[in-house]
């Protein structure tokens, strides 16, 4: 087998195959046979670079040469200047926006920063059943300098100065709220983890917690030290087995080390960590919820204040925070709160993990600075929406969260940003909508999941949810009237108003959003009858071509409900007021001639 | 195990690292052995990466490679799962996407024996600290 001397990688991600690589690649390879380099040289298709809107890119290695906008016609020049002279091709090489100057190595490229791996920065790079892999890198020193060198009050000081912000979704200061648990006095307090990830799609926490434990463990353990918690819990749903798995393994590895236990690092501090199982109520991540839930009692919140801080698990002053928070912790000691700072917006700082979801390229868990476009996520970094459609919407912040349109691509992601733009950042699920999604149908299946959750504590959130989802489910089924429209509005405020915890408050926020951003198809919902996306069945029918229609009966015996009639080699009709609209007929046509209207 | 309980303890373990554990059993020296990590989160295990890795640590023996394969957390690329990392000797480590026994095969077969790239290669596209 032949050994080759240099390879040629060929970006195949979707979008990039769409804009030709498929014939760049072809071209690569008959210009190195017609100059004889086809045993020397290999051409490869790679996954996506992330760089889709530079596309169609070239890679050359050795060198990490990084050739930006090739067209198959370049082939033969990147060959004969490239491979056989060795010079680089200066017109297609990328051009910094900033240095103006020539980058050559793929390393050198900005858009390459568009990513930053602080949260996530061991996951998919160590071994999690194993310590020693993370105490290589730098794992449980950010613990050891808190105990050694710095007082519990300086360790705060550097949460607060680092301003890193509880990334569960609330966005409240990380350093402020551990301040407020440190000064209240007590016997006994608790530091818990919120590893109840409950939005669909999200699975952000669950990763960290597979990949990385022991930064969850460390950050605990610092803030205990913090806030004069001997004791540590991590509440996690039952449903993430791995992660438990993981995390277990990983507590005993420290306890084996003495990492946790008495008298860490000879400090005379003490801490433990246990873990209590959820049963996966999406309410339990709401705090006050999750505490009683660990308690043994319903998972049902109650009025702040008091707040946990105060008034928490079993009544003691608890601290509570969500696994990418803690995660963050250990980098911010040992990098410094400068350092963290200067990553991020004004009021956001640092790096925030996406699940990035629904119909994009690149599947997967991102992490980004804050401050990085909508556009920049999902047309880079997600690689475009699949299927070449277009892009119409990006849910974030799940059921809590609202949906972003076009006009907020270029909006950078941060807390504040979000909300005025009527989503939230909520636990970072984002989930991206193309054309053939209808916004309706959307608000629904939110309203649905949130129906579904709610506890039934309050009547806001038990009876005004119930309505909401029951007026969206008469408009999608066509049935909707403009009263519905005012009421759907105002039911929704006052539900926000009135509801007694966070689920309650924000559940509105997929009607409220999709009503603002996306009114244009509410109306025609409810007055022209019409759903653009062709998906409420309510407000379609299906129907024969008689012209395509050659009465090959197939349709007519597979129909459920004996709706479509007609004789043998003539045209078949479908009863309109028999048919349920289950699409039979249209999967068994073989002649399409069964359309959707 | 001993207990840490200083700096210097948890410096010793970071130098101490790559001989004292993954190597423990045999006695390779790590800059001239292959490396492989498999994504085993849970997406990466439902796509099958469970039984990549049993044919990875069964096959790089029967063909008599020096080879460490180890799991490894969620690598963030749930589009191209199962993912995995591999690191020649001297060499900057590269992950492959979609790997399934018949690519494993071809990894081994093409790229760790050949040092000759082959599709399905994904860039790195993001810093760490």
């Amino acid at each position: 087998m032949a050994k080759y001397r240099m390879h040629l990688l060929v970006c195949g991600g979707t979008t990039c195959r769409s804009s030709e690589s498929e014939s760049i690649r072809n071209a690569l390879e008959e210009s190195l046979e017609r100059n004889g380099l086809e045993n020397e040289v290999k051409v490869v298709s790679t996954g996506c670079f992330g760089f889709c809107d530079k596309g169609p890119i070239v890679k050359v290695i050795p060198g990490n040469t990084f050739y930006i906008h090739v067209k198959p016609e370049d082939a033969e020049e990147i060959v004969k200047e490239h491979v056989l002279n060795g010079r680089r091709v200066e017109r297609l090489l990328y051009l910094e926006p900033e240095k103006e100057l020539l980058a050559t190595g793929s390393k050198e490229i900005g858009f390459q920063k568009k990513q930053i791996r602080i949260a996530l920065r061991n996951c998919g790079f160590i071994d999690p059943e194993n310590i020693d892999e993370y105490i290589a890198r730098d794992g449980y020193v950010a613990l050891c300098r808190c105990l050694t060198e710095y007082t519990p009050q300086q360790v705060i000081e550097m949460i607060k100065k680092s301003g890193l912000r509880g990334r569960g979704g609330g966005g409240f200061p990380t350093g402020l709220k551990w301040e407020i648990t440190a000064k209240v006095k007590s016997d006994q307090k608790y530091v818990i983890c919120n590893a109840d990830e409950g939005d669909p799609g999200a699975f952000m926490d669950r990763s960290i917690l597979e990949g990385d434990p022991h930064s969850v463990i460390e950050a605990m353990a610092i803030n205990g030290y913090c806030t004069g918690a001997s004791k540590g819990l991590v509440y996690i749903r039952a449903e993430y087995p791995m992660a438990i798995k993981r995390l277990r393994i990983a507590i005993n590895q420290a306890k084996e080390y003495g990492l946790l236990g008495k008298n860490i690092f000879n400090s005379g501090f003490d801490f433990d960590i246990e873990l209590r199982y959820g049963a996966g109520a999406f309410v339990c991540g709401e705090e006050t919820a999750l505490i009683h839930s660990m308690e043994g009692k319903r998972g049902e919140p109650t009025f702040k204040p008091p707040f946990p801080s105060e008034h928490g698990f079993l009544g003691k002053p608890s601290n509570v925070n969500n696994v990418e928070t803690y995660a963050n912790i250990p980098v911010i000691i040992n990098k410094g709160p400068e350092w963290f700072a200067s990553i991020g917006t004004e009021k956001s700082k640092g790096t925030k993990v996406f699940a990035l979801a629904g119909k994009i390229n690149n599947v997967g868990l991102i992490e980004v600075p804050m401050g990085t476009t909508l556009r920049d996520v999902i047309f880079k970094i997600g690689g475009g929406i699949r299927g070449g459609k277009g892009f119409k919407a990006v849910q974030t912040g799940g059921p809590s969260g609202g949906c972003l349109t076009t006009r907020h691509l270029d909006t950078p992601i941060d807390y504040d940003n979000l909300l005025a733009a009527g989503s939230m950042m909520g636990s970072g699920g984002m989930i991206v909508m193309d054309e053939d999604d209808c916004m309706v149908s959307i608000a629904k299946f939110y309203l649905g999941f949130t129906v579904d959750e709610s506890c039934g504590k309050c009547s806001p959130c038990r009876i005004g949810n119930k309505r909401l989802y029951e007026i969206l489910d008469k408009i999608t089924k066509g049935e909707g009237t403009t009263e519905d429209l005012a009421k759907l509005k105002n039911l929704s405020e006052v539900i926000k108003d009135t509801s007694l915890c966070g689920l309650g408050q924000t559940s509105p926020n997929p009607v409220l959003s999709t009503l603002d951003n996306f009114w244009d198809e509410y109306v025609e919902h409810v007055i022209d009858k019409k759903c653009r996306a062709s998906s409420c069945k309510g407000l379609m029918k299906y129907v024969i071509d008689p012209e395509a229609c050659t009465g090959c009966t197939a349709c007519a015996r597979a129909c459920p409900v004996n709706a479509i009639s007609g004789e043998r080699k003539g045209p078949h009709t479908i009863n309109q007021e028999i048919c349920i609209k289950c699409g039979t007929c249209m999967e068994k046509c073989k002649f399409n001639a069964v359309l959707l209207q | 195990m001993s207990q840490i309980k200083s700096f210097e303890d948890l410096r010793k373990i970071k130098e101490d690292f790559g001989k004292r554990i993954q190597f423990r059993e045999k006695s390779f020296d790590p800059s001239k052995v292959v490396q492989i990590k498999v994504g085993f989160g849970t997406s990466g295990i439902a796509s099958g990466a469970k039984e990549v890795m049993t044919f990875l640590r069964d096959e790089l023996e029967k063909r008599n490679i020096e080879a460490v394969v180890t799991q490894t957390g969620d690598m963030g690329y749930s589009y191209a799962e199962p993912t995995i990392e591999v690191k020649l000797p001297g060499q900057e480590p590269i992950v492959f996407g979609k790997v399934n026994v018949r690519k494993a095969d071809e990894i081994i077969e093409r790229y760790i024996k050949n040092g000759e790239l082959i599709d399905g290669i994904i860039p790195v596209n993001y810093h760490t600290i």
